[in-house]
Parts: C-alpha cells; structure tokens; sequence
C-alpha cells in the first residue's frame, strides 16, 4: 500500500485544463489544417493534386486548388510535390464541422467549425452523452487516440462523456473505419439498437470519406455513405484534441477565448 | 547447407531475379517444405499468384533459416482447382492454406479445418472452393464452428461488435460453466483489399496502405514497405536514415508495450498501474510526434530514408523526453510486478508452450515468452540492427506473466537503444535516390514489429510494376495462439488472455 502512495506521489496531477485553460503545446511539426498560398500557384500546375494519395485537392477554376479535408490524409505528399513552396500544414488543430460540405475549402474560405446541437437534442445530450464506438475497417489509429480521451491526462468523463459497452445505452455512435462490407451489417444493426433520438459522429478519413482505401469495392465510402452524419472530425488520425475539440464543439461547451491559442491563429 | 538446385538462399531485404528461385514440380516442392520444416526452418510467407500463365496459379514459399540468418524461396503451380494439403504435416501452414483456398479457389485436400480467413470472394471468378454461388453475398463468421456437445455444455458467442474501444472480430467459446473447452476465433470484419490496391491502385498509394495496415503499428509496416521498394529498386540508405527508423521504430514497440501493461492492469482491476501507462504511453507517442509530428508516425517513413530529420535541439528534446519517460514507466511498472495481488492473476494463466509456438509458428513476444529466440532484430537482421545488437529478452513460463514480463524487458532494452543511438547519430543526408523497380524479380522485407515478425513480399513483372504484393502480419501467426492458450480457462479471463497477445484485426484482415 505505500509503494502504491508513493508511486501516486510520483506521477502528479496530470489532467489537463483545457477547455478551461489553452491545450497543451502540439510538436512543432504538427500538421494540422493544411493552407495553400494560392497567389504562388503557377497558371496550369496540378503538382499538389497528381501527388494527392487519395483526391483530396481538385481545381476549383482553371487557377486555385481545393483541399477537402474529409479526404485529407495530413500527409506530406502535396506539399513536397509543390514547387513553389505553396503548401504548408497550419498548427490549428480545430477540424470538426457539421456539414460535409464544409469540409470543401476554396482557398479564402474559414473553417466553418461545428456548432452545438439544437435546442432538445443539446437539452438532452448536453451533459450527459453516451456513445458507442464501432469500428468498420479501422486501422487501430483512430481507436487508439478515442481511447486516449478516456486516460487520466484527458478524462472525458469530466463532461459527462463516455463510451458504453452496449448500444442500448448509448446516445449515439462514433464510428471509424471506411465501413467494409463485412462490417456493414453489424453497423446497421447496432445503429438500430441504440434508441431515438440519436447521433452519429465520423472520426477520421476512412470514417469521413473512405480515407485511403476510398472506392475499394471491399469499403464503403464512409460512415454517411449508410447513416445520417451529425459531425464530422477529420485526420488520419485526428490527434485527441481535435477530437476532444469536436465533441465538446458539438455539446456547446467551447469557449473559443478560453482556449485560444498563445499566438494569433494563422488566417 | 541448403541445396541450390531445390532452394534459393537469400536475406532479409534483398531482391533476387524470379528465374533463380528453384521450380518444381508439387509433389517435389511439398516434399522439401515439409522436411525443411520438420528441420526447424519456419514458414514466413507462403502465397500464390496468378501472374504467371493463365490457367493455374504459382505458389511461392519464403522459408526462414533463423539459426543461419537466411531466408530460402522456393516455388511450384498448382493445375487445377485443388492441392493435396500440407497442413496435416505441417501445422504452421494452417491459414496459408486456408487464405490461397479464399483468394484463388483452390481446395487443399485433406486440410482439417478449411473455412474461410476473411470471408472475401475469390479473386479468380469461377472458381471457389467452397462452390459458393458466384455474385452471392458473402456473410462474414458464416458457416459451421467448431462444437462440443454434452449434457450442460453452452456456446457463448461474442463479437464483431465488442464492449469496448476495439476492432471488431467474432469469437465462439465452447464451455461448460466457467470451463472454456475451446475457442473459435472468426475475423475478415475489418478486410479493405489492401493486397489487391497495392498492385491495382496508383503506386502513390501504396506508401499510405502500408501505413494503415495495422494503424497501431505505422511504422512497422511502413519500414517493412520501404525497404521492400529500396531492395527492388537497387537503393541503397544511408546509416543515418537507417538509424532514424530504428529510433521510430523502437519507440513504437515502447508505446504499445507500455500501453498493453496498463490494459493487462485494467483487467486484473489494478488500477493505479493502468491509469499510469494509459498516460505514459501518451508520451512516448508524442516523442514519435516530435520526430514526424504525428503520434504514430504517419510521414516519418519514405522510400529511399525518412520524410524527416532529427537537429540537435530535437535530440537534447527527445533525450529528456526519453529520460522522463523511463523514470515515470519503471515506477508504474514496478509497481504492477511487486503487487502479490498482481503476480496471482498473471502466474499460470493461459499458458501457450515452446512445442506449440514452434508448431503454430508463433512470433514475437509471445513466442519469446514461451523461451524461443525468435526476433527478426536478431535472427534475420536489416538496417541498423546489422550493427547494433539488442538483447534478446525472453522468459520461460510461457503463461500472461512471460507475455507481461517480457515486454518489460524490453521496455528496458528499446530506452537504451534509442539513447545509444541519440547519442551517436550518424551524420549524412536522410534520403538516396530510389530508381524504377527491376523487372522480374522477388524481393523478401521482414521487421520485428512489437508484435512480432512483419512481413511483406513483392514480384515485379516484365515491366518493373509490382504484380504481387504479400503482407503477413504477426497476427496472422498469433491468433491460433491465443485460440490454444484458451483452453482448459477460465471464460472470466478471457479479456485477460487476449490483452496479453493484443493481435491486430485489420492487420490480419488486410
């Protein structure tokens, strides 16, 4: 019992304060939000697009490209194709939005970031949200940083947020993976087993778009392709505190001058 | 000595020319499988191909010579639409079998348990060895199970969808009371036809294949992937490249392992030990975010090096990092080992011996659990590993404690390869040139991944395009395994049993 004292002694307090306090520093060579300085893009040139893994710029006219975050893999493939050194990954980690569309970004565009659920559905969930994970085709990468959220660095449960073990309790499902065929079903029935009124959330690529596995005939294009989609959060993976982010966006319970960042957003 | 009229020797990361590799006839190359094996050669890949001649379907086999550091290859075709089975002989060759059976419809005659691996359709239409119908859905977990009858014998079935955060699979226990007589495992939920896009997709792809394989192992299979195209495009990396991946590569084995001892923690209801490695595997995944800036390492691999570098203020951050971490983890960890509460529920449990790892083909910890020195680091050595020896940890009583111990052990031995090589980073550039692809030839990639023994395999045509791309995953050894070390438990530790083999899904379902 006392090497366990001690033991408690030397790990610390290590829950973090954010949303009340800014998140801990990211690496400085997180790639969050990536932004094309489109006055360098040279009439014609399609570099980042042909590098693209998964489609995820297109050419808005014949001039400017287009990121769609849904698609985005957060690699580096673009931004190494680019010859003029147009394209780099912003630290912003806020991703999560509502509407897929939103996730099509012209070059001048903000992020239109989540908003709260409406009146009955944030009454309902607002303190107390109960989710199913299910993951259908899955690389473990996104299930892993979920997990995350549930440690004591992160402690989800802090804002009424936790994963339960069985749909009937659940308020909602989280779903990652691409939805492959063989998991179709199973996604299917356990969305039926979770009771009205209920949510779905998109965690990452796969879940959003199909990710890099987009068009296989053995996935689906995403968890919208089968399920109304009520938020989108992009990444592959997203990191914790985007997620994090996007949840308590989606519950109402951000408060964007609490948790800006030290330095000034990049436009 | 091998022979090289019936196999080709060659190593782990080398590109041989397709006409080399001994062809011959079935019963011949059956016949030299089956005595290499029963000599302790391990099988490390085994597949077919319809790149060849229309009409029947090569098979290649990579045998593994551990004690030698040699890998041998061998191949034949099968005609028509069966084979005489090895399995029966050859016990580690079970889901080899089971999977050429699936992707090309081909019966092994005499295979005891021939059931679908991933419940795909064939990859050849019009043959199936199943005769299912063509175009007719295929129902994932279908089709019979293995049964114990008896008078209050019960089946409990569990899956895909599980109680937790976790991929999904279907698991079918035969039991009698508590009694587990028998586990059935049945995946395929999380199959994306990775094997497939990585010859029929843009090439651009293949890279981020590799790196979602199994997300919780990047790195591994992305250096895996990597040193598969250096070896068929004649690349030759840079020690300080080959250092950084080794660097990468270790602290993935660190989070993992230090995140699956807080999960063994969590089963037994220990929870002081796994809040504390929940926490401190975050760490260790920020130090790969410090490297690539991202927690698993998505970016840090590119053929031909890495995709970044490490300055000296970025080594000074990792040393600390490093220092911090082990401190935190030694005083979690210890604490879980000195807790007599602890030792209770790990000693005796599950219990998967020597004869059966070698039997199945175990990999990894697992197999290092049981006493086997089997670690591709040490067996068949590539990059900087040829250079820098790693203790080999292993344990003798092959039960969860062995499985927990050992990963301990290497905890210990990963810290202080990753500060050796902090300390003494080669210099030089962290990219070389990466040309086309030789045509017609094979090359072999293995990786100790923290599970184990990663494999990738690729034949490249006329033309210098890969015709066939092999992943075998450590999972694809282990899950029988774990199968095997249910028995005769109890079904009240089966999350424990399965946390201390932690397999991967999509690693398996490819």
């Amino acid at each position: 019992m006392i090497n366990v004292i001690r033991a408690r002694i030397h790990q610390k307090h290590r829950t973090i304060r954010f949303p009340d306090a800014p998140p801990p520093a990211l690496p400085d060579r997180f790639r969050g939000r990536p932004l094309v300085d489109t006055a360098r893009c040279p009439s014609g040139c399609r570099a980042c697009a042909e590098a693209c893994p998964t489609t995820a710029i297109t050419f808005a006219n014949d001039r400017l490209p287009v990121i769609d975050l849904g698609k985005c893999l957060f690699c580096n493939d673009c931004k190494l194709a680019c010859p003029q050194d147009a394209i780099h990954h912003s630290d912003d980690y806020r991703l999560a939005v509502r509407q897929p569309g939103q996730l099509v970004l012209e070059p001048d565009e903000a992020l239109v970031l989540a908003e709260a659920l409406g009146g009955k559905m944030k009454r309902l969930l607002g303190r107390s949200l109960k989710l199913r994970q299910v993951s259908a085709g899955g690389c473990n990468a996104c299930e892993a940083d979920i997990n995350v959220l549930g440690t004591v660095a992160w402690d989800l449960g802090r804002f009424g947020i936790q994963f339960v073990a069985s749909p009937r309790h659940a308020d909602g499902l989280l779903i990652t993976g691409p939805v492959t065929q063989n998991m179709k079903s199973a996604l299917l029935d356990t969305y039926a087993a979770v009771a009205e009124p209920k949510i779905v959330i998109a965690v990452g690529a796969c879940a959003i778009s199909g990710g890099p596995f987009v068009d296989h005939p053995e996935t689906g294009n995403g968890a919208d392709s089968v399920l109304p989609v009520d938020l989108y959060i992009p990444g592959c993976p997203p990191h914790p505190l985007t997620i994090l982010d996007g949840l308590l966006r989606l519950l109402g319970r951000v408060d964007d001058h609490k948790t800006a960042m030290e330095k000034e957003t990049r436009k | 000595m091998t022979n090289p009229s019936e196999m080709l020797a060659t190593i782990n990361g080398q590109a041989v020319a397709l006409e080399q590799i001994p062809r011959h006839d079935l019963a011949t190359f059956q016949r030299i499988v089956l005595r290499e094996t029963a000599h302790g050669q391990r099988v490390a890949s085994y597949f077919g191909t319809a790149s060849g001649n229309p009409g029947g379907i090569d098979v290649f086999m990579v045998l593994a010579n551990d004690a030698n550091s040699e890998l041998n290859l061998l191949s034949s075709r099968i005609e028509g639409d069966s084979f005489p089975a090895m399995t029966p002989d050859c016990n580690q060759l079970h889901l080899f079998e089971r999977e050429i059976a699936e992707q090309y419809g081909l019966r092994p005659e005499g295979h005891p348990w021939l059931k679908p691996v991933r419940y795909q359709a064939s990859w050849r239409p019009g043959h199936d060895a199943w005769n299912r119908p063509e175009g007719q859905p295929i129902i994932p977990g279908s089709g019979d199970f293995y049964r114990v009858e008896g008078d209050e014998i019960h089946e409990v079935a569990v899956g895909p969808v599980h109680a937790g955060i976790i991929e999904p699979g279907h698991f079918r226990f035969q039991c009698h009371g508590e009694h587990v007589y028998h586990l059935e495992i049945a995946l395929g939920y999380q199959h994306r036809g990775i094997e497939q896009a990585m010859v029929s997709q843009p090439v651009k792809r293949a890279l981020h294949y590799a790196e979602t394989l199994a997300g919780d192992t990047t790195i591994g299979h992305a250096t895996a992937h990597c040193q598969l195209i250096e070896a068929l495009s004649g690349c030759k990396k840079t020690v300080r490249a080959q250092s950084l991946r080794s660097i990468a590569l270790e602290l993935e084995r660190l989070a993992n392992h230090i995140g699956d001892l807080g999960a063994l923690s969590g089963d037994i209801g220990f929870l002081p030990t796994a809040a504390y490695c929940g926490r401190i595997r975050g760490d260790f995944l920020n130090m790969t975010a410090v490297l690539c800036g991202n927690r698993f390492g998505r970016g840090m691999l590119r053929p031909g090096g890495t995709g970044y570098d490490l300055d000296a203020a970025r080594i000074n951050d990792l040393r600390t990092r490093l220092d911090q971490g082990e401190k935190d983890a030694a005083n979690a960890i210890e604490l879980f080992f000195d807790a007599p509460s602890v030792l209770a529920r790990l000693e005796g449990k599950g219990i998967l011996p020597a004869e059966i790892c070698h039997t199945l083909g175990i990999v990894g910890p697992a197999a290092r659990a049981a006493g086997l020195q089997r670690d591709v680091r040490h067996d068949q050595p590539s990059g900087i590993y040829r250079f820098v020896q790693l203790p080999l940890s292993t344990w003798d009583s092959a039960d969860v404690f062995a499985r927990a111990y050992v990963r301990w052990l290497e905890i210990r031995h990963s810290i202080a390869f990753i500060r050796e090589q902090l300390q003494a980073l080669p210099a030089g550039s962290i990219q070389a040139p990466t040309g086309p692809l030789k045509p017609g030839h094979l090359a072999v990639s293995l990786i100790e991944g923290w599970r184990g023994e990663l494999c990738h395999v690729a034949l490249t045509g006329e033309q210098g395009r890969i015709q066939r791309y092999k992943i075998t995953d450590p999972s694809f050894h282990n899950w029988a395994g774990l199968a095997y070390a249910m028995r005769d438990q109890q079904i009240s530790d089966f999350p424990l049993l399965n946390k201390s083999f932690n397999l991967s899904y999509c690693g398996h379902d490819l």
